[in-house]
């Protein structure tokens, strides 16, 4: 393992949810407003995964009172608190952006069942 | 002292405490052992000869060999002179990456990578000519200078030639943190030359 890799160890979660691409997941996020923190929790299918080590990040898209909205979270970044994994979907390639072109019924993904939920 | 010799390692991105994401080039700072000192009164001027990554015998010829067992522990690959105050270090001191603390500016000066015979989009971002509907300008340089008035092409015209493999140095780096028992530096920003390449790290 070279020095890089190691220092980016270092900067890491130490227990990342194990992400997978076309599973909805509930990210809780942290904002500071002012002098307050609260948490907030954006809900959506994880459509994209890219990057390694330290610059992993991941784009969840969800429908929101019918308009389009994707966040691109990197997955290391303190704000976020957790990541929920809600349900997986049975998906064929590594980057769902077709979802994009598709509405309602024909956005959904079928369900894989038995996959376990290693946390919450 | 302020000088330590290093290498880059390379870059990566790491977090701060409030979430922000910040590009850190990663350098081993040092040991580095002091061999000699110059002194104004024998050699006209001040500085101590710093030595970096320990070397092998067959790796240097016979008179670098004996100047550095004349004066050195170990022997070195990089052995350079840095400027110090009178009397500041003694020769045998090792100097570490712990002269330096986080959020310090530092300059860093390296070899910036060689890119050969450049033509002047790369080298001085000349803007070239349109690639097609019928432009027969492309990336050249277009008119060097006027007519018969001066008759000659003015001294420092940007024109094609070697670029890189030339000193660079950059200024105001900040120290995001510092690993003292591995020697890491993190500095925010990018530093001249290839991975793996001598460093000159500097404080400002």
């Amino acid at each position: 393992m070279n020095v890089l890799d190691q220092v980016e160890q270092l900067y890491m979660k130490e227990n990342p949810t194990d992400v997978r691409i076309g599973e909805t997941v509930r990210v809780h996020l942290k904002i500071v407003e002012g002098e307050k923190e609260r948490i907030q929790v954006f809900e959506g299918v994880v459509i994209a995964l890219r990057g390694g080590g330290t610059r992993a990040m991941m784009t969840v898209r969800k429908v929101s009172f019918g308009i389009g909205v994707e966040r691109i979270f990197p997955l290391h970044s303190p704000q976020i608190v957790k990541i929920e994994r809600i349900r997986a979907g049975k998906v064929r390639r590594a980057k769902l952006y077709y979802l994009r072109g598709k509405k309602g019924k024909a956005a959904r993904l079928q369900e894989i069942e038995g996959r376990k939920e290693k946390e919450s | 002292m302020k000088t330590l010799l290093g290498r880059k390692l390379g870059m990566t991105q790491i977090y701060l405490e409030t979430g922000q994401a910040v590009p850190v080039t990663i350098v081993e700072a040092g040991p580095c052992e002091v061999l000699q000192i110059k002194t104004k009164e024998k050699d006209g001027y001040t500085a101590a000869q710093l030595g970096y990554s320990v070397a092998t015998l067959k790796s240097m010829n016979k008179p670098e060999r004996a100047h550095q067992q004349k004066y050195a522990k170990s022997l070195y690959r990089f052995v350079r002179e840095v400027s110090v105050e009178n009397g500041e270090v003694e020769p045998g001191a090792v100097v570490t990456v712990d002269i330096f603390k986080e959020g310090d500016s530092l300059s860093v000066t390296g070899r910036s990578k060689g890119k050969g015979f450049a033509g002047v989009m790369k080298r001085h971002h000349f803007r070239g000519g349109d690639a097609t509907h019928g432009s027969m300008f492309h990336r050249e340089p277009g008119s060097i200078g006027s007519s018969a008035y001066p008759s000659r092409v003015l001294k420092n015209k940007k024109l094609p030639g070697h670029m890189g493999n030339r000193q660079i140095t950059v200024k105001n780096l900040r120290v995001v943190a510092i690993k003292p028992e591995a020697n890491l530096l993190f500095l925010k920003g990018a530093l001249p030359g290839p991975n793996g390449a001598l460093v000159i790290v500097n404080k400002i």
